[in-house]
């Protein structure tokens, strides 16, 4: 399956977690188009090698946050309506222009002797708390440095 | 509606003179679900399927598979008709060719499914010539497998099922292990491999001489189980072990680390009160968990 990675199993973010992020990166960048279909759930467990109870569960999630829609005995489609397709779209520009000025800021760096390492470790530093924050894993948090322990599970 | 158990034991024990090889493990398995068993070479995986599959009597405690007493011969016949099971040495008929092995297992399952066994030939590429001794572990292993599912047996028990396989016949076990359980077979897996656990299991469970000491689904682990790491200003030893959800405590000099299966916000503000200078909250792996969980069971 070339649309979706494999996930892996040894990091510390669940796999369902992972598999969303990657459905949801496709439709982002417009590997997945709107009312396009999804591989069927057993069919990516089967080539992804992981649970097909974990695939149904991310069908199911991202059926409820509205961007895909389940129709039953055919299968998943990328939803082609409402505010998920037109925020796609929207996300899809601005994912490009982001992904300009990440561009421009590494190159910067790297010109100023900071290591691609570095850089990485930065950046997951930045991201930290705001993905604890919302729920999701950091690499690390650090606790220390913020009032209070909000959006530790 | 809940899901039936299709295995379910209370109190299990086997012991081997003075050595105790299982100890009052009490298992629940669901309908549907992949389970992995996972432990150390040595930790009693084999010695509980065995007893699960009435191939050894438990020195105590009872045992259901598929509603049938594990400890009534009688009932283990007709259970293991039921079950398909390949060992961790994966013995089969070693006179046999790969053929003359199928067509002998077929002639005793009535509701044998012929089109499976064709499409699984073909996916496996199996020498149908071949004598089964000369065949690899891979494909000792596939072949097992097709039999498991041409009888279409309710729960597949596999015992170290990728054991000396290399990588590519490793996945293509695990794709077979999730194929199973997406068609509605019940998967009990043993093994050592920790990431092969965690990529097709709904349900893990971890044994440790013989005791049991996690059982839990492996997206709890991970959404659940934190590392918290507190650092002191001088060497410091915490009685933090006697709050809820911590399972293990270990300090090095003024650094104490905690593993936490809940309970976090709590033993963050623990810390904090007993004044650590830095709090960090660290993700954790099945790895971290299984490594944390070894030589903890309350003997």
């Amino acid at each position: 399956m070339s649309l979706l990675l494999k996930p892996n199993p040894s990091s510390g973010v669940p796999i369902y977690v992972q598999l969303k992020e990657q459905i949801r990166h496709a439709v982002e960048i417009g590997a997945l188009r709107p009312g396009e279909p999804l591989p069927a759930m057993r069919l990516m467990a089967e080539q992804l090698v992981i649970n097909a109870n974990t695939v149904a569960r991310v069908y199911r999630e991202l059926e409820g946050e509205g961007l895909l829609v389940l129709r039953h005995g055919v299968g998943a489609f990328v939803s082609d309506f409402g505010p998920v397709a037109q925020q796609a779209a929207a996300r899809t520009g601005s994912l490009n222009t982001a992904r300009g000025e990440v561009r421009d800021l590494v190159r910067r760096l790297r010109d100023e002797g900071v290591t691609s390492d570095e850089i990485r470790r930065l950046v997951e530093a930045e991201l930290g708390q705001g993905r604890m924050a919302a729920g999701g894993l950091a690499p690390t948090a650090r606790l220390a440095a913020t009032p209070a322990t909000r959006g530790v599970p | 509606m809940m899901q039936p158990m299709v295995i379910e034991t209370k109190g299990l024990t086997k012991h081997y003179g003075s050595f105790e090889a299982v100890n009052d493990l009490s298992l629940l398995v669901e309908s549907g679900s992949i389970t992995g068993f996972l432990g150390q070479n040595g930790a009693g995986k084999s010695s509980t399927i065995r007893m699960l599959l009435g191939m050894m009597r438990p020195t105590r405690g009872t045992g259901q598979v598929l509603g049938f007493d594990i400890a009534d011969p009688a009932a283990s016949v007709r259970m293991r008709q039921r079950i398909a099971y390949v060992a961790e040495d994966k013995r089969l008929f070693d006179y046999m060719t790969v053929g003359q092995l199928i067509a002998f297992t077929r002639a005793f399952f009535p509701s044998w499914c012929h089109d499976t066994e064709r499409e699984l030939i073909d996916e496996f590429r199996l020498p149908l010539e071949l004598s089964i001794k000369k065949l690899s572990k891979g494909m000792r292993t596939q072949t097992a497998l097709l039999l498991a599912f041409a009888r279409g047996a309710e729960l597949l028990i596999l015992d170290e099922p990728t054991e000396g396989l290399d990588p590519v016949s490793t996945e293509k076990v695990l794709g077979l292990v999730v194929r199973a359980a997406a068609n509605g077979m019940s998967v009990f897996f043993s093994s050592h491999q920790i990431a092969e656990v965690e990529q097709v299991a709904d349900r893990v469970l971890m044994i440790d001489s013989g005791r049991l000491v996690l059982d839990t689904s492996i997206d709890s682990v991970k959404e659940h189980f934190r590392r918290v790491r507190g650092v002191f200003a001088e060497p410091h030893d915490s009685a933090i072990g006697a709050l809820p959800g911590v399972r293990r405590v270990d300090v090095d000099g003024r650094i104490v680390s905690v593993m936490a299966s809940h309970n976090v916000n709590e033993i963050v503000r623990y810390l904090r009160a007993d004044s650590a200078t830095n709090v960090e909250v660290l993700p954790v792996t099945l790895k971290d968990v299984l490594l944390g969980s070894i030589g903890t069971a309350k003997r």
